[in-house]
């Protein structure tokens, strides 16, 4: 499977979705689970540092009215003492505004990467815990997505817009209180800048967010193009085709250019809109204020009715910028909130997914024979495994050895509800046995072993293993039973090493070597440039896919697991070399029971059991010399007489 | 790399400059505004009205000025930041159409799908910025010096004594924070790049029963993240304290001094509107340093997107068409005269070795050898898809360096091993081959590749839509349409690199077959891994870790090559023993 890692995209517009109603709440109250003494702080430094910020904006007025109106006429030593006291005051009113902006900025840094940290987290171990199901439902695109752009938004979210949208909240209430406290009439007028404002701003933001959609449409309609041409880029190479690949290219090119600059236009034209309307709405204070002053109309404040003073109206309009200002500040946020949101409600989503049940309480433990020859659970290794069986009906433990019999009667499943893609199957494998499946894309060979292991559960049927319904089994054990190798290698960034012990956490350097040798990969390892220590990087993407597939069934082999599921273990393997991995397959697959799933029918011939199957239905059954002389679809198959896909 | 980059600017240069011209304008009106608002605050007098009226008219008239302006550069930047984005995605494309197979393997295609794509966007919004906020800013910090110098001078030395302090301040996002996020966001790569591999292997974990290692893994990774990213985010956050401590400290010292000089000088000198424009263009200045420092930051994150852009730009392709290259191959000979061939020069070991051939028009060729033998590299060299690294290849009797690149493509025709279907009907996929192909010529070629038969069950036939990597057609019969849509090209030389695996045996032979019946004259070369696609060929090569292990037809290989015999026998032994377990 060739996957694109996804790309970071800080800072770049995710639109797409809805945010789910209640994310914002949940955001709050998941942030205050864990952080809330801090939280609690932030609050209370943002006050004290917005209050300052706004007291500090009427200081040179006050120093105005209070010391220098006074001291021009009767000279600086009668408003001296008057001075300092001012400075002193404003001192102390700056240091707190600036003391408590530090602890709030360093108490969010840890508050916002520890709570990314705990999304993380949470959403990691939720994964791990998901059916296999979500995985095969979802993108794996999306998937990342979440711990990509949507975490990325997060953090901006958390880190700064909310912090500035509580401070600027902050400040707004208290410029609009003194506001008040000096004229009703003029913050009239206020008021109505901000629904004028209001309207613009949905409007404009309208029409932004309108092509902003298509730009994301048009972009992701390019992006589209540009992946699926480059991928076959070889082939257009090879057709001479780069001509035509060229027209189509900036066709879709144009598009995208034409929509984006309808979008960044509007978006771009906000802020000096609501700039420039604060302006204006500046003027207006100042006509309007002197207009009253010159009729003497009685103005209404908290203080009382006065006359409008020019000092009443010039603090006014000192006052008006700045609350224009702090709009200016909150419209920038507008548009990383609502992708802070959309993130959150994505990884929320995430966090809802219901996780895999497991119910079960058979667990697989190593056993010995004591004297009695009764079997006993041990820590070692002794190669003999047992069911350890808890029986709730009279409290007692039973102990059953692993035989490896597995058995499904009737077995329905699908998907999806409804629709079956695997029709009343019914397979017997003994202990020891080979069984193999054989049959085109999409006949539900893998999905067989889905079953078996409990990836997806059955719709009708049983299936038992050495007598015990799997449903009773942990899934983790029932797991740990099997040795896996599949067609998708999927080997992890490590050490060549790392990768094959992760079959067997505890297993030494030598066993890990030992099955190397086993699975015929020590002789590529050793020519790496630091053998079993050589770093595997992007799927271990320095590898030839042959290779990988000889390092899964080397970490498979290292497992040791009493069964095993091969899925196309030895698919990119060429037939001369597969001959050599072939003798180490038999040597692991010895003694245990296995399932094979095979396109190359060369490789299974040697089955006990081979069953064909077709949409989902056992078709044919048998060993080799059965089916061949049943001259039916496995000869067909064998002789080649008949397309496998 | 900037000047790569900046030649993608093109038509959208006059658009770029307008915006800067806009901003600037822009950032003049917005200098001049706060003057006049003082202006207006000092003959604030209940009794004159006019003065009032005057200035509001000014300051209305430079409101909308400055609207304008602020609507025109916001117009500008998103018409050049867009257009500038569309020509570096154009001059990407166009470049990687230019390259050969060498360059995209170098490049990887996953990787130049996200620098076509998501590196453009990150370059394109710090092309936006820089067109506005780069000059905005430092425009902003001038012309408020000089409106308060012409306010008063000695006063706005004040501003001086913040300077300092703020470039410790940049210095310090440069010097520490810069490289303390890049080996932050490499860290947190890695940590989603783990997540990746956890997505995509989840049945290699869950069959392993690995939840819990894997859980313990990734919060120890996690761990690290936060505590780096706490680390420099602490240190950033300081930014914004410091930045209070200066303008409040800067508003302190002008107002204790600006006041005092003014009732000294009984108001004469300086009024008190002038020291609160002063004030105003004092904190405009400040904060404008630290916006730079911001933008410092932004744009060595947009920095890495343009390097990897410009890399694609700047890279020559390795190989390139002849001027008047000759157009005609005449015949179908292939000759390799002691062909040596590595991928790169510093590769130590060459990937084909002293490789010998003389093929004839007609001939059928079949090569065979394990994975990694380099079957796939030697044939790429007959259409020039790679230069020889000694030696020359000739086709039709002259060297494929001679020939034009296109007409020597086009007249040796490669069926490649891991083909690609594009997005469309059947008849367009086939069109690749001779866009002008006649219906009828189509549905021949498709006969010949024995696709005719499951097209026309199509409820759709020719005109059956295949899916984005032809996921709707099995894996035989997107083999048999790839050759149909290489016989259309009606070539000299055919090349099939495994391109008949999921073939069943017996339509595998009846290609063949029609193959050479319908299209003698062409020179047919077959990669295989079955022996029965190439036991009847002319002559077979195995192929053996990039050397020639030997050459003849199937029996005389049988006798005397033992490669050959073990891979016949791995492959008949169950056939002809049957039974025998």
């Amino acid at each position: 499977m060739a996957e694109r890692r996804m790309p970071m995209r800080r800072g770049m517009a995710v639109t797409k979705g809805n945010i789910k109603k209640g994310t914002f709440k949940r955001l709050i109250k998941y942030l205050f689970k864990n952080y809330w003494k801090s939280l609690m702080l932030v609050i209370l430094c943002l006050i004290i540092s917005a209050c300052a910020g706004t007291v500090a904006s009427t200081f040179l007025q006050t120093l105005i009215d209070d010391v220098i109106t006074p001291g021009i006429s009767e000279g600086f030593n009668s408003v001296k003492n008057e001075m300092y006291n001012i400075i002193i005051k404003m001192i102390v009113i700056y240091s707190l505004g600036i003391v408590s902006s530090i602890i709030y900025t360093q108490t969010m840094a840890t508050v916002t990467q520890g709570t990314l940290y705990n999304f993380r987290k949470d959403m990691f171990h939720k994964m791990e815990s998901l059916p296999l199901k979500y995985f095969d439902t979802h993108a794996h695109g999306e998937i990342m997505s979440t711990y990509t752009n949507d975490t990325d938004a997060l953090r901006q979210f958390i880190g700064q817009s909310l912090p500035n949208l509580i401070s600027s909240l902050m400040s707004i209430t208290v410029i609009f209180i003194m506001m008040l406290s000096f004229s009703l009439w003029l913050t009239l007028i206020v008021i109505a800048s901000i629904v004028v404002d209001l309207i613009i701003v949905k409007k404009i933001g309208g029409n932004s967010s309108k092509y902003m959609v298509k730009q994301q449409k048009s972009l992701a309609n390019e992006e589209g193009f540009v992946e699926e041409m480059i991928k076959g880029q070889k082939v257009v190479k090879v057709f001479c085709h780069e001509e035509e690949a060229k027209k189509q290219f900036d066709k879709l090119n144009e598009q995208l250019c034409h929509d984006s600059q309808t979008a960044n236009k509007y978006g771009n034209i906000l802020m000096p809109v609501l700039g420039n309307i604060g302006n204006i709405t500046y003027v207006l204070l100042a006509f309007i204020g002197v207009l009253l002053a010159y009729y003497e109309v009685k103005n209404i404040s908290f203080r009382g009715l006065a006359t409008l003073t020019p000092g009443i109206i010039v603090s006014f309009l000192t006052m008006a910028r700045q609350f224009s200002q702090t709009i200016g500040q909150i419209s920038q946020q507008t548009s990383m909130i609502a992708m802070g949101l959309a993130g959150s409600s994505r990884i929320f989503d995430l966090l809802d997914q219901e996780e895999e049940d497991d119910n079960g309480y058979v667990i697989l433990v190593n056993a010995k024979k004591d004297a009695n020859g009764n079997l006993v659970e041990t820590d070692e290794r002794t190669g003999l495994w047992a069911w350890k069986h808890y029986h709730k009906a009279d409290d007692t433990t039973t102990f059953k050895e692993l035989k490896g019999e597995i058995v499904l009667e009737n077995v329905d499943f699908g998907y999806i509800d409804g629709e079956l893609v695997l029709h009343d199957i019914s397979i017997h494998a003994k202990p020891g046995q080979k069984i193999a499946l054989v049959g085109a894309t999409g006949a539900g060979k893998t999905t067989i072993t889905n079953l078996i292991n409990r990836f997806y559960d059955i719709q009708d049927g049983k299936i038992r293993y050495d007598g015990i319904n799997v449903n009773k089994i942990k899934k983790k054990h029932l797991r740990r039973s099997f040795g896996m190798v599949l067609q998708d290698t999927n080997l992890f960034t490590g050490t060549v090493m790392d990768n094959i012990r992760y079959g067997r956490l505890n297993a030494s350097d030598e066993e890990c070597i030992e099955a190397a040798k086993l699975a015929n990969a020590d002789d590529f390892i050793n020519r790496l440039p630091h053998g079993y220590q050589t770093m595997l990087n992007n799927n271990g993407s320095n590898l030839s896919q042959g290779q990988r597939q000889l390092l899964s069934i080397a970490r498979a082999a290292v497992a040791d697991a009493p069964a095993m599921i091969l899925d196309e273990a030895t698919s990119s393997i060429d037939t001369r070399s597969e001959k050599l991995v072939q003798d180490g397959m038999e040597k692991l697959m010895k003694g245990r029971t296995v399932f094979v799933i095979a396109h190359r029918l060369s490789t299974i011939h040697n089955s006990d059991i081979i069953l064909v199957m077709d949409k989902g239905r056992i078709i044919e059954r048998g060993n080799h010399e059965e089916l061949m002389d049943k001259k039916g679809v496995y000869y067909r198959l064998y002789t080649g007489k008949f397309e496998l896909e | 790399m900037i000047k790569t980059l900046l030649k993608s600017v093109r038509e959208y240069k006059k658009t770029s400059i307008l915006t800067a011209v806009f901003t600037a304008l822009e950032v003049v009106v917005e200098c001049i505004i706060p003057f006049i608002m003082a202006l207006l605050i000092d003959k604030m007098d209940s009794s004159n009205l006019n003065v009032v009226f005057w200035y509001g008219g000014i300051l209305l008239f430079l409101a909308f000025l400055s609207l304008f302006f602020g609507v025109m550069a916001g117009r500008c930047a998103a018409k050049s930041s867009a257009g500038y984005a569309k020509n570096l995605r154009h001059d990407l494309y166009y470049q990687i159409q230019e390259y050969a197979f060498e360059d995209i393997d170098k490049f990887s295609q996953s990787s130049l799908v996200t620098r076509l794509t998501t590196d453009v966007s990150n370059v394109q919004m710090a092309y936006q910025m820089c067109t506005r906020i780069v000059i905005r800013v430092p425009l902003m910090i001038i012309f408020s010096f000089i409106m308060s110098f012409s306010i008063n001078f000695k006063l706005s030395l004040i501003f001086l004594i913040s300077l300092p302090v703020i470039a410790m301040v940049i210095l310090l996002i440069i010097k520490v924070v810069s490289p303390l996020f890049s080996k932050i966001f490499k860290k947190y790569d890695a940590l989603n790049n783990y997540v990746q591999e956890n997505v995509s292997g989840i049945r290699v974990v869950k069959s392993f029963a690995r939840e819990n290692y894997e859980k313990e893994k990734f919060d120890k990774a996690a761990n690290e993240v936060k505590s780096n990213f706490i680390k420099a985010e602490k240190l950033v956050a300081l930014n914004s304290p410091i930045m209070m401590f200066c303008i409040y400290l800067t508003i302190l010292l002008i107002s204790f001094i600006g006041g005092k000089f003014i009732i000294n000088t009984q108001g004469l000198e300086m009024t008190t509107g002038k020291l609160s424009s002063l004030i105003n263009y004092g904190v405009q200045i400040l904060s404008s340093l630290m916006m730079l420092s911001m933008i410092f930051v932004m744009i060595s994150m947009a920095g890495t997107s343009a390097k990897r852009i410009s890399e694609v730009l700047e890279h020559n392709p390795v190989l390139t068409s002849p001027e008047n290259g000759i157009q005609e191959v005449k015949n179908g000979n292939i000759t390799f005269k002691n062909v040596y061939f590595k991928y790169t020069n510093e590769a130590q070991k060459y990937a084909l070795e002293n490789i010998n051939l003389e093929i004839k028009e007609g001939e059928i060729v079949g090569i065979i050898g394990a994975t990694g033998s380099s079957k796939s590299t030697l044939v790429q060299l007959i259409p020039r898809l790679h230069d020889v690294s000694e030696g020359e290849v000739l086709v039709g009797d002259i060297n494929v360096k001679d020939y034009n690149l296109q007409s020597l493509r086009d007249q040796v025709a490669m069926v490649l091993q891991k083909n690609v279907l594009f997005s469309g009907t059947i008849k367009e996929n086939l069109r690749w081959g001779d866009k002008n192909a006649s219906d009828e010529e189509i549905v021949r070629v498709c006969k010949l590749a024995q696709a005719d038969e499951f097209i026309s069950k199509f409820s759709d036939g020719y005109d059956t839509y295949i899916e984005q990597g032809g996921v709707n057609v099995s894996g035989g019969q997107k083999q048999r349409l790839c050759i149909a849509r290489s016989l259309l090209k009606k070539p000299k030389i055919l090349i099939l690199d495994d391109s008949t695996s999921a073939v069943d045996t017996k339509t595998d032979a009846l290609i063949r077959k029609a193959l050479k019946e319908e299209i003698p004259n062409t020179t047919k070369i077959i990669i295989a891994q079955r022996i029965s696609s190439i036991k009847d060929a002319d002559k077979i090569i195995v192929l053996d870790n990039g050397k020639v292990d030997g050459i003849g037809n199937h029996s005389e290989l049988l006798k005397n090559n033992k490669i050959y015999q073990e891979v016949y026998e791995s492959q008949t032994k169950n056939t002809s023993k049957k039974g025998g377990n």
